[in-house]
């Protein structure tokens, strides 16, 4: 039988930095054997979601089945005790039992074997994760990434039907954080269960993840492969579309998946952007946020410049914001065509202005990297 | 200095402290973690006896103890005389006026433990039986020598229960306060003297082993808030 988690719940929580802050997790998803990532910002429900399948929650209602067995129905008021679940779960915080040492810790988990069984299995563990030289060392005498592997021997030295794991690896340098990854997938290659794994960092997600499920506002927003999901329009969402003072209604002209880019029309100003590649057809309507504080501007053409989006305009206005200076520029408007044209604000600093003489009237070039340019959802 | 009322307040305050470890465990542990609406009733009525007269603690226990009591007759057929005025009347009373000394100690020890460590310890297959005895108890040590000492301690010098409900039997309730009591009654100064001098000193000695347990210097040589500190806290993003 496939070892699937199959989750239907709904919850309300509160979240961990502000308990105002507070949402309704409602999520339905399969977990197939292997990673499945859950990304979202914090307070977008991903512990609760963990706590739920762990059980330290109680769903207000759903369901939440392994392959072989029912953990929770409301209906049926199933509610499996949390020591009973057999779900290796990896805090945030680790929890690890601050008076026992290495070997004990990872111990813990397997009283129900004989004496025997329980060290070669410790033994197996710290020796995959290269911690046997810590064994006889408490958490306080270990460093972050020591604590970590700890952790997470702990949790999988008890051989779980599922894995969960809480931003294990956020406190970690980069080489770390790359060395217990590759523990990880090593491990998961011959354990074959489904493993929830809670991150916001992208890095996680391209690294470990075979599937992503996006959590907002305790809802699944998005689903599917990581280059997928992270690159599709609704990544950015109204709430963030808040610091963007330049928003632009645009249609897709031409995608070119080989070099991860497409061509946008904005508006119908002549003005053609190049931006992020995401899931999206020619012809697709979709809005093109660009921040005031990305843009360059230049007095001259700007030659042999990596930046793909080179606007020619004019400066219509330049006004003084306390110590920034706001130029808008329109754009786009050729002679003899009948475009609307396009205007663009542009922050730059007081000395950036003097330096280039901005006054109204002057003509110069924006200059936008092609990923300033954030797609989202028309 | 009459020894036989100081082996017996000894005596005493170790049952006492022994039976109070026993009952103030689990007490505590309900106090702890139960969500009952109704917990801070049980709060105050353990906490009752730090606010109450021990007069009028031992006024309704001697009404308890006595025969026309349900249970002072229950034990009249047990044991064929009744709890007022013996050891085990004694004994009765001096826990339930120690209570608050072990529960709250036990409680504030066990509130303590990160409850992250509970929840972790659950999924790793762990009852709560062994949840408390494997990570609550050797994480609450101090609180739990603390609560201890100062039941054996404050058993140590009761007077005003002991006095209604035992009174003053020479090798039966006759306790080393009693004695003092006595000794300034009769205007033996010298000796109440002796005697109060050694009850000063044993308490003082008790105490000053709570307050080194509690830093740690004696007990586990680790305490829990000193292994947070040590830890800088636990990573977190």
């Amino acid at each position: 039988m496939p070892r699937v988690l199959d989750v239907s719940i709904q919850k309300k929580f509160s979240s961990q930095s502000s308990q105002s802050k507070t949402g309704e997790l409602n999520a339905a998803f399969q977990a197939p054997a292997g990673f499945t990532i859950i990304f979202g910002a914090s307070g977008a429900g991903k512990t609760t979601l963990l706590n739920c399948i762990a059980g330290l929650v109680r769903p207000e209602s759903g369901r939440i089945a392994t392959a072989d067995r029912v953990l929770v129905d409301t209906d049926r008021h199933i509610d499996a005790p949390v020591a009973d679940r057999r779900i290796g779960y990896v805090f945030q915080d680790l929890a690890l039992f601050p008076h026992m040492t290495t070997e004990q810790n990872i111990a813990y988990g397997l009283a129900k074997l004989d004496r025997r069984e329980q060290e070669s299995r410790a033994q197996a563990i710290l020796e995959s994760l290269k911690i046997a030289q810590l064994r006889h060392r408490k958490p306080n005498q270990l460093s972050g990434g020591e604590r970590q592997r700890v952790a997470l021997a702990r949790a999988l030295v008890t051989d779980p039907c599922v894995l969960l794991l809480d931003e294990p690896l956020a406190a970690l340098d980069y080489a770390t954080k790359a060395n217990i990854l590759d523990d990880l997938r090593r491990w998961n290659a011959t354990h074959r269960v489904p493993i929830l794994y809670v991150t916001h960092s992208r890095d996680e997600v391209f690294a470990l993840g075979e599937r992503v499920l996006v959590l907002e506002r305790g809802q699944i927003i998005a689903r599917g492969a990581p280059h997928e999901v992270l690159a599709a329009p609704h990544m950015e969402t109204v709430a963030q579309l808040a610091g963007f003072e330049n928003i632009f209604d645009a249609t897709v002209e031409a995608v070119h998946e080989d070099r991860g880019t497409m061509t946008c029309r904005v508006g119908n100003s002549g003005v053609r952007l190049e931006t992020p590649l995401v899931r999206a057809d020619v012809g697709a309507k979709l809005r093109i946020g660009i921040r005031s504080g990305d843009i360059l501007l230049a007095t001259a053409e700007p030659r042999e410049i990596s930046a793909r989006n080179l606007i020619p305009g004019v400066v219509i206005s330049a006004e003084r914001r306390d110590m920034i200076v706001v130029a808008r520029v329109k754009c786009g408007v050729s002679s003899g065509s009948e475009a609307a044209g396009l205007e663009v604000d542009v922050h730059l600093t007081l000395s950036a202005r003097d330096a280039l003489r901005l006054v109204e009237g002057r003509a110069v070039w924006l200059v936008v990297k092609t990923h300033s340019c954030h797609l989202m959802a028309g | 200095m009459d020894w036989q009322a100081l082996a017996l307040t000894l005596r005493l305050a170790a049952l006492v402290s022994a039976a109070l470890l026993c009952l103030g465990l689990p007490i505590a542990y309900w106090i702890t973690y139960s969500r009952r609406r109704w917990k801070f009733l049980v709060e105050a009525v353990v906490a009752l006896p730090l606010v109450l007269p021990p007069t009028v603690l031992g006024f309704y226990l001697l009404i308890a103890l006595g025969p026309r009591s349900p249970l002072g007759r229950f034990w009249q057929t047990l044991t064929g005389h009744t709890l007022a005025f013996t050891f085990e009347g004694l004994v009765l009373g001096s826990i339930l006026y120690s209570l608050p000394f072990a529960v709250q100690p036990f409680a504030a020890a066990f509130a303590a433990v990160d409850p992250r460590l509970l929840a972790a310890s659950a999924t790793l297959g762990a009852s709560r039986w062994r949840t408390f005895f494997r990570i609550i108890l050797p994480l609450s040590g101090a609180g739990v020598l603390t609560g201890i000492v100062l039941s054996f301690a404050h058993t140590l010098g009761e007077f005003g229960v002991v006095l209604m409900v035992g009174g003053n039997i020479p090798g039966v309730t006759r306790t080393v306060s009693i004695d003092i009591f006595d000794k300034v009654q009769a205007v033996d100064y010298a000796a109440a003297n002796r005697t109060a001098a050694v009850l000063l000193v044993v308490s003082f000695l008790a105490l000053s082993g709570v307050y080194a347990a509690n830093r740690g210097a004696l007990f586990f040589g680790m305490n829990q808030s000193r292994a947070r500190r040590e830890n800088g806290g636990a990573p977190r993003a």
